[in-house]
């Protein structure tokens, strides 16, 4: 390293020690976002430059020699040699979610600091690098998929039981991101005529790429852009008017089975009507936004409102249950690690590297872009006033139905606001009213509409950006449960084809029709009873999302160490070891507190049991209000239980098979991991 | 600078870039035939959502 390059390094290391100091050390006084954003960043530049590179060089060992598959298996289609920065933005657009715009929201109720620190942390040791070992091991099977590589790696068995994760993943992630929907949507006529505008919108579109001017991207993003700008200023004049408003002021059963039809509709019709122009457009929206949030956040630097930490780090907040460990760890999901990601870094990225030394900057990168993603969703729910996050994020049952109700509780909380605050951002936003609005998606809202609305439009304008960024969500969120439908089918059809053949069969319409069908009642079903659920969805479901989540991510990583082991790298093993260990330690800890743990606000067993005996003595025990209430709590309540149990079934399986395979590898002198190509010279020519 | 924001947001889409698709063809591939652009850009489209083993995207 050059005297010029140390100097910048220490530099960078200076301002990020600063930066941080700033935010960890004030007490009392609001910090400015500003400082979150200069301490990010620098953590980021120093991670990559010097965590990112070492894990790439020294552990996996990358060979810039090698051939990749984009030249071996070269077909102009798939497999194509791709420019790095381009391949970067494709990875990115892949990964990027709802996830890390959800989780941090949830996670401020312990404060900005707690949520903030995970993050980076995480993403540094855990998220960033099981995103680039996939990538890595999957670029050196020919772009094969996880599942397929646990299978070859550690056993046909190994296999089918990550696969059966993979099947619990999407089930909840599809019930959780709808939710997410029904609860931005709820009694929102604005939010709800915008969004089902999305559909129209996209017919149009996709004739217009199929018959009009096929193929033209742009053309048709345009088209589809401009409407739904049109959509999103005529929203406005639809909610004020008494004949129409009621038609789109929906309650949250209803949006619930509207969104399960649509999902099984959706997932029916041919993908270049519907699925296709819907997802080039929320991928460029998504993109988009991203960068206005990070625009808007930079100009305006507000201050952050939250505490640092505040008293729920105990356990006891109204957001979501449960104490810092395990379930801090389990609420941020994607912004710090992510399982889902190692579903897509071992889909179609590695098929496209040019050269194996460009894993650290696609893999590792584009995860750390992740990363800040949910910093600025961090950042967007603590610059709102503590009082209306609490009154946006509790369910009714703690905080009441009015603004008096709501504002009474929350300042008993410590956090004091007025019923006027209160009713007053609703009506900047042009809502009736922002109690109880769960889920992340409206508190991001409202805090990215005051950000942007300081330099764009003032107050005039953030009815505008706050339905602008549900519609973005909601958006990209229906895109997932369109396609994730799709997937859930596929592995529906994978698994009970292994008892009925002919089901396997996804040419035939029949069969589709059947495995959508199945599909939409599994994750239908939850979404459902989250709905309904007397405690708002989001505090009992977002947990077991975040806990499938991270037992995708303890997988992942738990290969990753198996293979390093098989390489005979064991000397680096540690780099996916230690955080396979600690995923295992938190999805187990968070599995086994949410079955067992004796308190009924963690435990679902045990919230079952003082229910149940409530129900045997003719007692209705708040929220629920009638014994068939009651009920249906008890039966949840199971079913939730019987899901984590399963979680942790699943991660400690992995783990035996993992232990029997990396004892295996120790005892043999050789190389025994499956690899595909060897030592040729990469830029090859094959066809 | 401009081609590539537009390669990066057709890739995102999950369209590659034509021009390689032909050249590719051209020159592996002498005297086969090569897809119109139309057929290129819908051979894509049902590629990127076909599902299969080994295709999942963006969620989270």
């Amino acid at each position: 390293m050059t005297l010029q390059a140390k100097v910048m390094w220490a530099g960078i290391a200076v301002l990020g020690a600063i930066s941080f100091a700033i935010v960890a050390l004030t007490r009392g006084e609001p910090v400015n976002a500003a400082w979150l954003v200069v301490a990010s960043v620098c953590i980021y530049v120093i991670a990559y430059r010097f965590y990112g590179l070492f894990v790439a060089h020294k552990a996996l060992s990358v060979d810039a020699t090698r051939q990749t598959p984009a030249y071996r298996r070269n077909d102009g289609l798939d497999y194509v040699p791709t420019n790095r920065y381009v391949l970067f933005g494709h990875h990115f657009a892949a990964i990027a979610g709802a996830g890390p715009l959800v989780g941090p929201v949830l996670a401020a109720q312990m404060g900005y600091l707690p949520g903030t620190l995970w993050i980076l942390a995480g993403v540094v040791f855990a998220g960033a690098v099981q995103d680039m070992t996939v990538l890595f091991l999957s670029t050196r099977r020919d772009g094969r998929s996880l599942g397929d590589m646990v299978r070859t790696e550690m056993g046909p068995i190994a296999g089918s039981i990550a696969g059966f994760g993979v099947l619990l993943i999407c089930v909840i992630i599809l019930a959780v991101l709808a939710l997410v929907v029904v609860k931005a949507l709820t009694g929102s006529p604005w939010g709800t005529f915008t969004v089902f505008c999305t559909i129209p919108i996209a017919l149009i579109m996709g004739v217009y790429s199929r018959f009009i001017r096929p193929g033209r991207i742009a053309e048709m993003s345009v088209i589809g852009a401009v409407l739904l700008v049109l959509a999103l200023v005529f929203g406005r004049t639809v909610s004020e008017n008494p004949t129409l408003a009621p038609y789109f002021d929906l309650s949250g059963t209803t949006l619930a089975l509207i969104i399960i039809g649509y999902g099984f509709v959706a997932s029916v019709l041919p993908v270049w009507l519907l699925l296709a122009p819907r997802d080039y457009l929320s991928t460029f929206l998504k993109i988009g936004t991203i960068m206005l949030l990070a625009i808007g956040i930079i100009i305006v630097h507000p201050d952050l409102q939250m505490p640092a930490v505040t008293r729920f780090i105990d356990g006891s907040g109204p957001v979501w249950a449960g104490g810092l460990f395990p379930f801090l760890f389990i609420t941020i999901a994607c912004g710090s690690v992510s399982g889902w990601h190692s579903l897509i870094a071992s889909g179609t990225t590695p098929k496209m590297i040019e050269n194996e030394r460009q894993i650290p900057f696609i893999g590792y990168g584009a995860m750390l872009m992740e990363s800040f993603v949910a910093i600025m969703a961090m950042i967007g729910a603590t610059v709102l006033h503590p009082g209306i996050y609490f009154a946006m994020n509790s369910s009714a049952g703690l905080i009441g139905t009015t603004a008096e109700q709501a504002a009474q509780v929350i300042s008993s909380w410590g956090f004091v606001v007025t019923p006027d605050i209160l009713t007053q951002i609703a009506h900047d936003v042009g809502e009736t009213s922002i109690l109880s609005r769960s889920g992340g998606a409206p508190t991001l809202a409202v805090g990215m509409a005051s950000i942007l609305s300081s330099f764009l439009g003032g107050r005039a304008l953030m009815g505008l950006w706050y339905h602008f960024i549900i519609l973005f969500e909601a958006l990209f969120i229906l895109t997932t449960v369109d396609a994730g439908t799709r997937v859930l089918r596929f592995m529906i059809q994978d698994f009970v084809g292994a008892v009925v053949p002919a089901f396997k069969e996804t040419k035939s319409w029949t069969n589709n029709v059947i495995g959508s069908g199945l599909a939409c009642v599994l994750w239908g079903y939850i979404l459902y009873q989250g709905v309904i659920d007397p405690y708002g969805g989001i505090w009992t479901l977002w947990p077991l999302f975040g806990a499938a989540n991270q037992m995708l991510a303890a997988i992942a990583l738990t290969l990753c160490t198996v293979v390093l082991f098989k390489m005979k790298r064991e000397r680096y093993a540690w780099v996916t070891m230690a955080p396979a260990a600690w995923l295992v330690v938190t999805t187990v800890t968070a599995g086994l507190e949410k079955v067992f743990s004796p308190d009924p606000a963690v435990g679902f067993v045990s919230h079952a049991w003082r229910f149940s005996q409530a129900l045997s003595a003719g007692q209705v025990l708040a929220p629920a209000k009638t014994m068939e209430t009651m009920s249906r709590v008890i039966f949840n309540d199971y079913v939730d239980a019987t899901l984590s149990a399963l979680f942790v079934g699943v991660v400690l399986a992995t783990l035996i098979y993992a232990v029997i395979d990396v004892r295996k590898a120790l005892g043999n002198s050789k190389s025994t991991a499956v690899e595909v190509g060897g030592a040729a010279i990469a830029g090859g020519n094959v066809g | 600078m401009c081609e590539m924001v537009v390669k990066t947001a057709r890739l995102m889409v999950g369209v590659p870039d034509y021009e390689t698709y032909v050249t590719h063809r051209q020159v592996n591939h002498p005297n086969q035939p090569i897809m119109t652009y139309t057929e290129f850009f819908r051979e894509r489209q049902e590629a990127r959502y076909a599902v299969a083993k080994g295709r999942f995207r963006g969620c989270c």
